[in-house]
């Protein structure tokens, strides 16, 4: 903490900066995560054990970190978001090794009692990163197109890493985010044409050289991409989930079975119910009022954290800020429309409810970081420009 | 805070205007989530918790109890008995082999059997019951109970086999269950499932299997709430079955239980009948077999036994065992021919030994003959010659078409899948069957109930019922009450035989039995009012040779027992206002006065006198009636 006050500018107090804090959306955090809660409860059959006391000192833990997050100066965290990224990056190519010499797709690290995902950690780093490249630029550089090498190798870097791993959500996620990053930083429209042309065009070429003589891809991987975008394809494997995924949350009706009553989950014909199809339970329990309800919780925190990131008065603050909440669509958006039969079985968790250490851990370092923004929001930084 | 440089103002709008452009984006997907939750939820909701509910709840048969079976007097032929088991949930036991070897202490659970239940275990998933050993004595199931704590995973259960409380007696009628085959199965339709439960059991045999439909019952419905294994959790909902019909036979037991044991080692069957409503009093086939030996499961030595066992003791003799009626067709023959108008009460007939038909010569029982024969000394003496002639003056198809109104080679109406036809032949049937034309010595051998024509003890009983009515079309049957509500009889329909010629088939009859010279007359009833009228027959087995007969025939007793002439005796009693009717056949006894006559006078001495049969009911000198053993003692705890 000392070289935080070696900076020029000296910040608000602690107390003033509690004071500042955005508690709304703090609460807002809390209400998600005891829904959580409620349903880890639910799915242990009204037990706390083995999942809701877990969550909750995690939880408990994670939420401590984002508020000292939240406390340290945003320029601290500008200083130190490329070393984050290239530890992240490393740790990605740490798995890729250990996994190709230990067993199988391996993702994660274990750091002493934690296991660490380190693409979890690099949805936040690549946004930090991406941030501070934003910020520094010359912001009459922004529409040129050699300044978009950098970040787009940025993206390309740990998303290709991740795919190899394999795991294509959490690849298309990074990507997305890195993107929606560029987009806010102000770059050309143009390019965002470009690139949707470019992959609807790459898109294209892989489908129609199916079966031709100029085929791209092998056949074994074309069946592959047909049961990743159409599950029921393959009754046995994912097609199994995602049909009882939807039996479960259809036959939740208006207002459910009620709290501690969904049979189905109940009953383990639900797969993975207290981790990626938490909220499968939680439509099967509350029927489209407990969804709606919890779908509109996540809209209200996407809107007091972009509304947020908007009064920042400094590029990488915004940045920051809108990129964790754009992390935070991207997980509950593609976690519903994948228990809901809409998008392909990824592992995607329910943001702060579904069961699990890192990606609470990593959400709510985000948080933090957007909070620190928000609590430094009119912070001045040494210089601008300076690159490129 | 001062602007520090241009730009910073211009991408803060810009900023501003784009994340307004993200947040309708993102608002737009949602909306799309939110949508597709109203598709799921609300339009498709039924759909899927009507799949829910399938794929969950299973619904599950409930074996209906089935209906016992008693006797005319309410004795239980057939019960549902609790049968003590224990099985094994391989998810509550700790040390498998240890468990079971604990268990051996208790019932006895030899080492194979042991080891051949620990792969059974293994096998069957988890939270399924193995049954470990069933039909144990009360004693073993309390002490398995007591020790409870030492047995983790072994649960006591309830179940329920059928018990057929007297065994070898009522056997035969009553038949026996057994688990349905796969054809059972099959031709059940609708009922094919409950039969596929573990405690159902179906009718093989006897009133069993033919009242199967009714005693059955039928199958009540729980639906239980399973896991995606299939393991049970919770009943949501039993509907019990309605439990299958009580049925009360025509039989008396212990009228049943004196003719079986008055049979004694014999080979052969007893049927009693009312003659007015064709209750089935009794229907005796010896030796038996004890039914619960099928539920139970026989040992391989006891099966092999009763299977190949000579004298048969598989079949219900009263009903499938066909023999010639030999005499005691004699009655319908006298019938035929009155009816006919061809002869009268008083005809006669000279019987020299023998008569000569073209080049054969039809013999007598009795060497030398009979001298002249009216048809009450005809029927009294049996005389072969009398029959004889007067068969040939009617003629084969006419006499047929008589012996049928009688029962003769007519299906009785019974109901037991095992009751034979038997044959009346005539003209159409020789021709059909052989091929050839009825030779008129044929119509002799009809005559005296010899030659082609068979008939079940049954049946002779059936026709002994109606001649003692005075003629009408009786029906045996064995049924008589279902659920304790009395069926009807069947009404009578008359044969269009004149009474008068019928009371001089009686007259006949009771000269048989009551007049000195009568070839039953050492087996008569010496009480007034309670004296039985009959007729004996005895129907040979071998065919005795021309040249056997200048040698001079070898006597009965003299022939390996398989050769033998079968013993028949068909009676009614009381003489004067006849109410039973009953017929004897013993399989290669010998003759039928001798062997057979007795024992018609036995069962129908216990039938008039339930409770003790008086003094001086046979005369001096005759064999001395037949006291039956007293086993009433048996106590079972039945349900």
């Amino acid at each position: 903490m000392a070289s935080l006050q070696n900076h020029a500018t000296a910040g608000p107090t602690l107390p003033q900066k509690l004071l500042r804090l955005n508690w709304p959306l703090v609460v807002l955090i809390v209400l998600v995560a005891g829904i959580g809660f409620a349903m880890q409860y639910s799915v242990a059959d009204g037990n706390v054990d083995p999942w809701a006391r877990k969550q909750m000192i995690r939880f408990a833990v994670s939420f401590v970190g984002m508020l000292v997050v939240a406390m340290i100066d945003i320029r601290f965290w500008r200083g130190t978001a490329y070393a984050f990224y290239g530890l992240s990056l490393a740790l990605l190519v740490g798995v890729e090794v250990a996994g190709s010499v230990g067993m199988g797709a391996q993702r994660w690290i274990n750091i002493g009692p934690i296991r660490l995902q380190p693409s979890e950690l690099m949805k936040i780093a690549l946004v930090v990163a991406l941030a501070r490249y934003f910020h520094d630029i010359n912001p009459r550089r922004v529409r040129h197109v050699l300044t978009l090498i950098p970040p787009l190798l940025m993206i390309a870097m740990p998303a290709a890493l991740v795919v190899k791993q394999p795991d294509l959500g959490t690849a298309v996620l990074l990507s997305a985010g890195g993107i929606v990053i560029m987009f806010l930083a102000g770059v050309s429209l143009w390019f965002f044409a470009a690139l949707v042309a470019g992959t609807g065009g790459l898109v294209y070429a892989v489908f129609a050289s199916k079966g031709q003589d100029w085929a791209l891809l092998k056949p074994y991987q074309y069946d592959r991409i047909a049961v990743f975008l159409n599950p029921e394809l393959d009754p046995r494997g994912a097609g199994y989930h995602i049909t009882q995924s939807k039996i479960a949350f259809g036959s939740g009706g208006t207002t459910g079975e009620g709290y501690l009553n969904g049979p189905q989950s109940r009953l383990d014909f639900l797969p993975e119910k207290h981790t990626d199809f938490i909220f499968t339970v939680l439509g099967e329990e509350f029927g489209l009022v407990g969804s709606l309800v919890l779908l509109g919780l996540y809209m209200v925190v996407l809107l007091f954290g972009l509304m947020t990131a908007i009064r920042i008065r400094h590029l990488f603050g915004r940045l920051v800020a809108a990129g964790v909440c754009m992390t935070f669509f991207a997980y509950f958006a593609i976690n519903m429309a994948m228990v809901m039969g809409l998008a392909p079985v990824v592992g995607v968790p329910l943001p702060l409810v579904s069961y699990g250490g890192t990606s609470m851990l990593v959400l709510l370092f985000g948080f933090g970081l957007l909070l620190s923004a928000q609590v430094h929001g009119r912070v001045t930084f040494p210089r601008r420009g300076t690159v490129l | 805070m001062a602007m520090r440089r241009p730009g910073t103002e211009h991408d803060r709008s810009v900023f501003s205007r784009r994340s307004l452009v993200l947040f309708g984006a993102q608002g737009a997907l949602a909306a799309g989530l939110g949508a597709r939750m109203y598709q799921l939820q609300i339009v498709e909701g039924e759909h899927y918790a009507a799949r829910a509910e399938r794929s969950r709840i299973r619904p599950s048969l409930l074996a209906p109890v089935r209906g016992q079976i008693l006797s005319r007097d309410g004795k239980p032929l057939a019960v549902n008995r609790h049968n003590y088991r224990v099985v094994l949930y391989r998810e509550n036991t700790g040390d498998l082999t240890q468990t079971l070897e604990r268990l051996s202490e208790i019932i006895p659970l030899p080492p194979l059997r042991r080891e051949a239940l620990i792969e059974e275990i293994t096998r069957t998933r988890a939270f399924l019951p193995v049954l470990l050993a069933e039909n144990l004595k009360w004693e073993e199931f309390a002490e398995v109970n007591a020790n409870a704590p030492a047995l983790a995973g072994i649960a006591p259960e309830l179940g329920l086999t059928r018990h057929y409380p007297e065994g070898d007696y009522t056997g035969h009628i009553v038949g026996y269950v057994a688990a349905a085959s796969e054809r059972d199965i099959q031709r059940a339709g609708a009922d094919g499932p409950v039969l596929k439960l573990p405690d159902m059991r179906i009718g093989k045999s006897g009133v069993e299997r033919v009242e199967e439909l009714a005693l059955r019952g039928k199958a009540g419905l729980s639906r239980i709430e399973k896991d995606v294994h299939g393991r049970p959790m919770r009943e949501l909902e039993r509907r019990e079955g309605t439990p299958g019909e009580e049925l009360t036979l025509t039989l008396d037991l212990a009228l049943q239980k004196y003719a079986m044991q008055r049979m004694g080692t014999e080979s052969g069957a007893v049927v009693v009948m009312d003659v007015y409503d064709g209750d089935v009093l009794a229907m005796a086939s010896t030796p038996g077999f004890d039914p619960n030996g099928f539920v139970l499961g026989w040992s391989q030595k006891e099966w092999v036994a009763l299977r190949d066992d000579e004298k048969r003791p598989l079949n219900n003799k009263a009903v499938s065992g066909l023999y010639p009626p030999g005499s005691t067709f004699k009655m319908v023959v006298a019938l035929a021919a009155m009816d006919a108008g061809l002869v009268g009460p008083g005809h006669s007939v000279y019987c020299g030994g023998h008569i000569e038909l073209g080049s054969h010569r039809f013999h007598c029982w009795k060497r030398g003959g009979h001298g002249t024969m009216n048809l009450h000394d005809g029927l009294k003496k049996s005389c072969d010659i009398y029959f004889y002639d007067i068969a040939k003056r009617i003629g084969i198809d006419r006499l047929a078409e008589v012996a049928r109104k009688f029962g003769i080679g007519v299906l009785p109406e019974i109901g037991l899948v095992d009751a034979k036809t038997g044959l009346m032949p005539d003209k159409a049937w020789k021709r059909a069957r052989k091929n050839e034309p009825w030779h008129p010595g044929e119509t002799l051998h009809a005559g005296i109930g010899q030659g082609y024509m068979l008939g079940s003890p049954l049946q002779l009983a059936v026709m002994a019922s109606r001649i003692a009515n005075g003629g009408y079309q009786v029906h045996p049957r064995l049924v008589r009450a279902r659920d304790g509500e009395r069926i009807k009889a069947r009404s009578l329909r008359g044969t269009g035989i004149d009474k008068q010629y019928v009371d001089a088939v009686h007259r006949g009859m009771y000269g048989v039995v009551n007049e000195l010279g009568g070839t039953a007359y050492k087996s008569r009833i010496a009480l007034p009012g309670h004296e039985m009228c009959g007729k004996t027959g005895t129907a040979q087995v071998r065919r005795i040779t021309t040249s056997e007969r200048a040698t001079g025939v070898l006597k009965n007793n003299e022939l390996p027992w398989k050769l033998r002439d079968h013993a028949l005796f068909v009676a009614f009693a009381p003489a004067d206002d006849p109410r039973y009717a009953i017929s004897v056949v013993v399989e290669h006894g010998g003759g039928g006065s001798t062997v057979a006559a007795p024992i018609a006078r036995d069962v129908l001495l216990k039938l008039q006198f339930p409770k003790e049969i008086p003094e001086g009911a046979v005369p001096q000198g005759a064999d001395p009636v037949f006291v039956a053993k007293n086993d009433d003692d048996d106590e079972n705890e039945d349900v």
